[in-house]
């Protein structure tokens, strides 16, 4: 079988910290304080501690030394967390932006869906829109016009099609979209999750057409996407990102399996040691019980306590403790801080402990992760930004629910909310 | 990056695509095989730009109208400047109706980078066909407001007027090629320094307008001399102004070493643009 798709040592580096202020008389003031013997009064302290262990130097590798072959015909899926790099590995394949070192060769037309309906203009028609994005995509004004027929049919907005596209509803708008994506004739296709748009319907109808694409048309299709169920239908391989480089690559179903499995490690409790700037470290972190005893699993039913201590290094500093949670696929769930710190007890230097109090009945069962962090104003420094410090999971006691449902309910999280229902 | 490349295993690649940036690589059968996206660009530009307006293309006879009116009441009768023997209100609009060409392609396309992040980020094409495009779309704005001008030529021959226009006339689509060359060029250096430096773009706001002073926009260059001669005539905009005037109507500065002088000039500008924005058009998703 010929290969498709070759990456050599594909590395991708990002500069964060030190970097341009974005003005030239910033530039210059910069330049000037230095040139004194100053400190560089635009140094944005502890952003290199954004990613994890990347401290100590300002470039942090969004993807490191990736190996990979695709076969032609082939559907590869991609899965990592966030932050693995799998939308900066997207990125270099579609020739948004380059790699730092290493190379990729491709054979055949590349065509690329990060976001469907990229430039899609409101005040044109369906009919120009799919045009302007067809040609936005790659395909030649004589290719679109050959498959118009077909991609109008697929959306199913023929009677609308001369219509502005402001008109439309989200879902029309959507359909014709991924109408014309779908129809791109290239050799390998790169997809972004963008098939997770649409009612159910619709979205069914577009996991058929990758199918369809993949398996009947012969084409080399890259796939990344949150849904493992949808990789595990579309893609025979599938590769785990994890911090920049491949976990391992193979079977979907093993892979899945994998990736799973490593998601289910939960710590309950951070001690890496101190990670953070000059100014402020976070030391330890654990999830607790109302006595302080730490848990191993949270209980839906009782409260839990998140606990982390950090020492603040220096006085009159205006410092906000947050915290971040994701859900298991990576959703951002919610970030709260503790803005009530007022007065003289939050400007000395000293080691804090924050305690936040997750009330019961208030994540839904799952998985979560939580990411610790520690803010101060003015500027938004972050001192240090810990991402998946404390992943837990939220388990239930059947026997509590007072209704007869007793399978997984749907959802995020599970408020317990107030209920009046009375006959009239 | 587009080109077949044997590789050691002698095997056939499309596409190879490296950290290698180099300074000429400028990609031009890469832009040829999007020109449809081009024609679609403009095309989506003009469309747009009709739709969103009540009054349509009555907007393009506005402003150089009202400025014709301001210009002649301020410079021309209050300030008495010379207008080389022209009709005030014809000397104003050739000049107003050339630069406003110029300063759109200029201004549209030095922000080219921050009003298509978005775009940019998610596909890819030659960057390029976005300022290309916008150079084209005003073209035809420029097209209509000529118009205006021809009609305002024919209202003064009619009143008697007359205008020595010769053999330059040929040579009006050329100067109008340099000013779409220059503003381009300019324009897409900016662009491409204003991913690093954002403060660039207010700087061009202004200096759009200070810069049509030192050009010969509202006196010709016959009334200058000396010192402020050579200013302003080394003004790589003003033998293309006076270029266009002398075209058009007949009276201006034109000979062999000043269209030399123009051409050398767009096309050093214009080079300078495409090598400057090639250079960042790459990575520039990553700094934005």
């Amino acid at each position: 079988m010929s290969v498709a798709i070759k990456a050599e040592k594909l590395s991708k580096a990002y500069q964060i910290g030190e970097f341009s202020t974005g003005t030239i008389s910033r530039d210059i003031e910069r330049w000037w304080a230095l040139a004194r013997g100053k400190e560089d009064p635009f140094l944005k302290i502890g952003e290199t501690n954004v990613r994890s262990e990347k401290s100590g130097s300002n470039i942090v590798w969004s993807l490191k030394d990736l190996d990979f072959e695709v076969n032609k015909g082939e559907a590869l899926g991609i899965i990592g967390k966030n932050g693995a790099g799998k939308s900066t590995l997207l990125k270099v394949l579609s020739q948004v932006t380059t790699p730092t070192t290493g190379k990729v060769k491709m054979k055949g037309r590349v065509a690329s869906l990060l976001e469907v309906g990229t430039g899609f203009h409101p005040e044109l028609t369906g009919r120009e829109n799919i045009f302007l994005n067809g040609a936005i995509l790659g395909m030649t004004k004589s290719e679109v016009k050959k498959k118009f027929d077909e991609i109008v049919d697929f959306s199913g907005v023929e009677r609308y099609i001369d219509t502005p596209v402001k008109r439309y509803s989200s879902g029309m708008y959507v359909r014709l979209a991924f109408a014309v994506a779908a129809h791109l004739d290239s050799e390998i296709l790169i997809v972004d999750e963008v098939l997770a748009v649409g009612d159910a319907e619709f979205q069914k109808k577009c996991v058929g057409k990758m199918d369809d694409i993949s398996k009947g048309e012969g084409r080399t299709i890259l796939f990344v996407s949150h849904v493992l169920s949808m990789i595990k239908s579309l893609c025979k391989k599938t590769m785990i990102l994890e911090d920049g480089k491949i976990r391992s690559i193979g079977a979907s179903d093993e892979m899945i399996k994998e990736y799973l499995s490593s998601k289910k490690q939960t710590n309950k409790v951070w001690e890496k040691g101190s990670v953070g700037d000059h100014v402020a470290e976070l030391n330890s972190a654990k999830l607790t019980d109302e006595n302080g005893k730490k848990v191993e699993f949270v209980d839906l039913n009782k409260n839990t306590y998140l606990e982390y201590t950090y020492t603040v290094k220096e006085d009159w500093v205006n410092f906000h403790p947050n915290i971040h949670v994701f859900d298991q696929n990576g959703n951002y769930v919610f970030v709260t801080s503790d803005d009530k710190m007022s007065g003289e007890q939050k400007k000395r230097k000293g080691t804090y402990r924050s305690r936040i109090k997750f009330p019961k009945q208030f994540f839904n069962t799952g998985i979560f992760t939580i990411g610790l962090a520690l803010t101060s104003y003015p500027g938004t420094v972050i001192h240090f930004f810990e991402n998946d410090a404390i992943t837990f999971e939220v388990k239930e006691d059947l026997g509590l629910r007072t209704n007869a449902y007793t399978g997984p309910m749907p959802g995020v999280i599970r408020p317990n909310m107030d209920w009046e229902t009375q006959k009239i | 990056m587009d080109t077949k490349t044997q590789n050691a295993g002698g095997e056939d690649w499309d596409l190879v695509i490296t950290s290698k940036k180099s300074w000429f690589d400028l990609q031009l059968n890469q832009i040829w095989r999007y020109r449809d996206l081009l024609i679609l660009f403009v095309r989506r530009d003009v469309v747009a730009f009709y739709k969103q307006t009540i009054l349509g293309p009555l907007w393009y006879f506005i402003q150089p109208i009202a400025t014709t009116i301001v210009f002649t009441f301020v410079f021309g009768n209050l300030a008495g400047l010379s207008t080389d023997g022209l009709p005030q209100p014809l000397f104003y609009l050739a000049g107003i109706t050339a630069w406003n060409y110029f300063a759109d392609c200029l201004s549209k396309t030095s922000t080219v980078f921050r009003d298509n992040q978005q775009i940019f980020g998610k596909v890819y094409f030659p960057r390029v066909i976005s300022p290309l495009s916008i150079v084209l779309s005003n073209l035809l704005r420029f097209g209509i407001q000529m118009m205006l001008f021809i009609g305002l030529i024919i209202y003064f021959l009619t009143q008697g007027v007359s205008f020595p226009v010769g053999w330059e006339l040929l040579l009006f689509p050329v100067f109008v090629i340099f000013m779409a060359a220059q503003g381009l060029g300019l324009g897409m250096t900016i662009t491409a320094m204003t991913t690093k430096y954002r403060d660039l773009s207010y700087l061009v706001q202004f200096g759009v307008q200070l810069m049509m002073y030192a050009t010969t926009v509202i006196y010709p260059l016959s009334s200058l001399e000396g010192k402020m001669y050579w200013v302003v005539a080394l003004n790589p905009m003003t033998f293309v102004i006076e270029g266009i005037k002398k075209s058009t109507l007949g009276v201006g500065v034109l000979s062999l070493e000043t269209f030399i002088y123009s051409a050398f000039m767009s096309l050093f500008i214009l080079a300078m643009g495409f090598l400057i924005f090639n250079r960042v058009e790459k990575n520039f998703v990553d700094t934005i």
